[in-house]
C-alpha cells in the first residue's frame, strides 16, 4: 500500500502543499516584498526565489540518494538507513529547540539563498527522501531488472521531477496565503495565521522516517 | 516557546496604534547616591483602575550603586521578521542594566504585580565575554538582544572603544560582540536600525570619564563630547558610513528612525551646541545615491537668564540652555516630542514632513530658571527627561532625571523623581493631565519608562503600513 505510487506522488504534492504554507518557508517574505516594493510583481519575483532555493535544496539532498538507488543489491539497507536519517533529524529538532540564528544574518533580498539555507537547516528535503527512495521502488518493481544505466537516468530524473513538483505545490501554497493576506485580508492576519509547527515539523519528519525505514524492512 | 505569537507584536506600526491601550507602566527608580537599591516601578496607567497613576509594585535588586538608566523588553514585533520564521517568543522579560555597575538583571513581568528578578549577569561576564562595559540600550534584533555600551574595557572604561553585544532572546547569555569593522566609531550611545532595509544607526555620548562623575566642562567647551552618528550594514556588522554633524554639536544622543520601514530616514538630537547653546534636532537620510546624508532641522535657543539663578557651570552664559536630552517619534512618524531638560520644556513637532518639522505644542515644566510648577500646584524637580509615548500617540508621559552627577550639578538645590503625563489634542498640541503625578519614594529618582505591550522607542517592525 505504501509502495503505491500513486500514493507517493500525492505524498510529494502533500509535503510541498505543506511546506508552503509554513511561514518558516518563507511566504511572509513574499508579502513583505511586494509591501515594501509597492509593487505586486515583487510577491511574484520573491516566490520565484523562494522557489529556486527550495528546489536546490530539494535537489542537494534527493540526487545524492538517486545515485545511491543503483545499487539495487542493497535497496533495501539504503532505505532502512535514509528512514533512520530522517527520524534522527526529527529528534534532533525536538531535542534542539533553539532557532538556526544564522539564518538572521542572509540579507533580506537574499532570498533564494535565505530559502536554501532554511530548507536544509529544517531538514526540509530530507522530509522527501523516503518518499522518493519508495517511488523509485515502485518502479524498478513494475519495469523488473533494467540495465543499471536505464535504472540511474530513471532514478535521476525521478529526483528531479519529485522536487520540481514538490517545489510547485509548496509556491501554490505558499503563493495563495501571501496573495490572499496581501490583497484581502491584510497584515493583522499575518500573526493570527502563524502557528508555531516547530514540534509537529519535527514529528512529520519522524512519521516519514519510520515509514521508510518500515517500508525497508518488509521488503527485506 | 508559544502557539502563536505574543499578541503584543505587530506586523506594522499602524497595527500596534490600534491595539489595547498599555494599563502598566515600568519605570526606572534609582538611587543617585548608591545608599539605596535601584529598582523597576510598576505604574497602573489604567485610567478606570481606583491606584490610576500610582506605584503598584516595587521590583527592588539586592545590590546597590548600579545606577540604573535605560532598559528594554526581551521580545518585541521584531519578532514577526519574515526572515526569522519564529515568532514564538513572549515579550516577558525586561532587561535592566546598572550602567554604573554594569550588572545586568532580566526582570520578570508577565505578572506586572508580582514583577521579579529572573536572573542576573555579573559585571565580570560581561567584561570577560565582551570587553565592554556599562550597558545602556536594549533592542531586539536579528539573532538576539542587542545591547549598546558606553564603555570598554579597564577600570575606567577606556581600555578599547565601548560597542554593542548580543545576548540570547531566551537563555539570556551573552554571546559577545556585534562589530566586524566598526570604522572610527570610538564613542558610543544610543542605536536603532530599519531590519528590512538592513541598516542601522548609532550615537555618541561620551567616554565613562566624562560622564560619570559629572560633565566635564572644559571637555564640552573644547569640543570632546561624541558628535557623529554612525550608520552600518546590519548583517555584515559593518561601519559603512560616519556623518560628523560638526564639532560644536555636542552629544549627539537618542536616534530615533521612521517606524514605518519603507522610509529611509530618521532623527537624532544633540543637547547642546556649544558656539551658542541651541538644541537641535538633525534629520538624517538615505539619499538616492544610497548615501547618507543629516542636516539640522529644528534648532532650539537658549533663554536668557540672570546669573544669581543659575547654577556655577551656567553662571558665565547669563543663560540657559535648552539641553535637548532626549526625543521620542509617535508610531505613526507624526510627532516627534522633544526634551528640554534645561528650559524645563516639551515641545512637540510635527515631522510630517521630516525635513520641515513645525512646533505643535508645548508644555512647560520644571526647569533651572523658571522651576514651572504642575498644574496640580506641585513642584516638578529638574525638567522634562525621558519621554515614552504610548503606541496610539494619545498621551505622553516622562521622568525628570537626567543622569545623577549631571542632575546635581544643573540643578543643585533640586531633589526628588516625578513621573508625569500629557495629553495629545486631536490635532495636536499637548496638555498635562492634572490627576497624574507621580511622586517616586524618598531618596529615588526617576528615568527611562517602559510601557506594557510596547511603545514608541521599543518595537521594530518588519512589514510597511498599508
Amino acid at each position: 500500500m505504501i509502495d503505491s505510487a500513486a500514493g507517493l506522488w500525492w505524498a510529494v504534492v502533500g509535503s510541498g502543499l505543506y511546506h508552503g504554507v509554513n511561514p518558516g518557508m518563507g511566504w511572509p517574505l513574499a508579502v513583505s516584498a511586494a509591501l515594501m516594493t509597492s509593487k505586486p510583481g515583487s510577491l511574484a519575483k520573491a516566490l520565484g526565489l523562494l522557489a529556486l532555493g527550495h528546489l536546490l535544496a530539494m535537489l542537494a539532498i534527493l540526487l545524492p540518494f538517486s545515485l545511491m538507488t543503483t545499487l539495487v543489491r542493497h535497496e533495501s539497507t539504503i532505505r532502512i538507513a535514509s528512514g533512520m536519517l530522517v527520524v534522527a533529524m526529527g529528534v534532533y529538532l525536538l531535542i534542539n529547540r533553539k532557532h538556526p540564528r544564522f539564518l538572521a544574518r542572509v540579507h533580506p533580498a537574499k532570498l533564494a539563498l535565505w530559502s536554501f539555507l532554511a530548507a536544509m537547516a529544517h531538514g526540509a528535503g530530507l522530509m522527501l527522501v523516503p518518499i522518493y527512495l519508495g517511488i523509485c521502488a515502485a518502479a524498478n518493481l513494475d519495469s523488473g531488472h533494467q540495465a543499471a544505466q536505464t535504472l540511474m537516468t530513471g532514478n535521476l530524473s525521478n529526483a528531479i521531477i519529485v522536487a520540481i513538483v514538490h517545489t510547485v505545490a509548496m509556491v501554490i501554497a505558499g503563493g495563495l496565503l501571501a496573495i490572499v493576506i496581501y490583497l484581502w485580508l491584510g497584515l493583522r492576519f499575518l500573526s493570527k495565521t502563524w502557528f508555531n509547527l516547530d514540534i509537529v515539523w519535527a514529528i512529520s519528519l519522524i512519521v516519514v522516517g519510520l515509514i521508510g525505514t518500515y517500508s525497508g524492512v518488509i521488503e527485506q | 516557546m508559544t502557539i502563536r505569537p505574543d499578541q503584543t507584536f505587530h506586523a506594522t506600526a499602524q497595527l500596534a496604534m490600534q491595539a489595547p491601550v498599555e494599563k502598566y507602566g515600568f519605570t526606572v527608580m534609582l538611587s543617585p547616591d548608591g545608599k539605596q537599591s535601584d529598582g523597576i516601578a510598576v505604574v497602573d496607567l489604567d485610567s478606570e483602575s481606583n491606584t490610576f497613576g500610582q506605584i503598584v509594585h516595587q521590583v527592588i535588586v539586592p545590590n546597590k550603586g548600579d545606577e540604573f538608566h535605560h532598559f528594554g523588553w526581551n521580545a518585541c514585533s521584531s519578532a514577526l521578521s519574515p526572515l526569522t520564521g519564529h515568532a514564538f517568543l513572549e515579550r516577558r522579560y525586561l532587561i535592566v542594566p546598572g550602567i554604573r555597575s554594569s550588572r545586568i538583571y532580566i526582570i520578570d513581568v508577565k505578572e506586572p504585580l508580582k514583577a521579579k528578578i529572573h536572573k542576573t549577569i555579573e559585571p565580570e561576564e560581561l567584561f570577560a565575554k565582551t570587553g565592554y562595559s556599562r550597558p545602556h540600550t536594549i533592542h531586539c534584533g536579528p539573532e538576539g538582544i542587542y545591547v549598546s555600551t558606553l564603555g570598554g574595557a579597564g577600570e575606567d572604561g577606556t581600555d578599547g572603544p565601548p560597542g554593542i553585544f548580543i545576548m540570547d532572546c531566551e537563555t539570556f547569555e551573552i554571546i559577545g560582540r556585534y562589530e566586524m569593522d566598526r570604522g572610527v566609531q570610538d564613542k558610543h550611545y544610543d542605536f536603532w536600525w530599519n531590519l528590512p532595509q538592513d541598516y542601522m544607526v548609532s550615537s555618541e555620548w561620551g567616554l565613562p570619564p566624562q560622564f560619570e562623575n559629572g560633565i566635564v566642562a572644559e571637555d564640552l567647551l573644547s569640543n570632546k563630547y561624541g558628535h557623529s552618528l554612525h550608520f552600518w550594514d546590519l548583517r555584515k556588522r559593518k561601519n559603512i558610513q560616519t556623518i560628523d554633524l560638526g564639532e560644536n554639536h555636542q552629544m549627539a544622543l537618542e536616534v530615533r528612525p521612521a517606524h514605518d520601514p519603507k522610509k529611509s530616514y530618521g532623527f537624532c538630537g544633540v543637547v547642546v551646541d556649544t558656539t551658542n547653546l541651541q538644541g537641535a534636532i538633525f534629520t538624517w537620510w538615505r539619499d538616492d545615491d544610497g548615501q547618507w546624508q543629516a542636516k539640522k532641522t529644528i534648532t532650539i535657543d537658549p533663554q536668557p537668564a540672570d546669573p544669581d539663578d543659575l547654577p556655577e557651570l551656567l553662571k558665565g552664559f547669563s543663560a540657559v540652555p535648552p539641553l535637548v536630552t532626549d526625543i521620542d517619534l509617535s508610531l505613526d512618524d507624526k510627532y516627534l516630542y522633544v526634551a528640554c531638560w534645561g528650559t524645563g520644556e516639551m515641545h512637540q513637532y510635527d515631522v510630517s514632513d521630516p525635513m520641515n518639522p513645525v512646533l505643535a505644542g508645548k508644555v512647560e515644566l520644571g526647569g533651572i530658571v523658571k522651576d514651572t510648577k504642575h498644574p496640580n500646584g506641585k513642584d516638578f524637580a529638574f525638567g522634562p527627561q525621558m519621554v515614552e509615548v504610548s503606541r496610539d500617540g494619545s498621551r505622553v508621559y516622562w521622568t525628570n532625571s537626567l543622569y545623577s552627577t549631571w542632575d546635581d550639578q544643573f540643578y543643585p538645590d533640586d531633589e526628588g523623581g516625578q513621573m508625569v503625563m500629557a495629553r495629545v489634542g486631536n490635532k495636536g498640541g499637548l496638555e498635562l493631565e492634572k490627576d497624574f503625578y507621580i511622586d517616586f519614594p524618598k531618596g529615588y529618582r526617576s528615568h527611562q519608562i517602559r510601557l506594557e505591550g510596547g511603545d514608541c522607542s521599543t518595537d521594530s517592525f518588519c512589514y510597511p503600513n498599508v
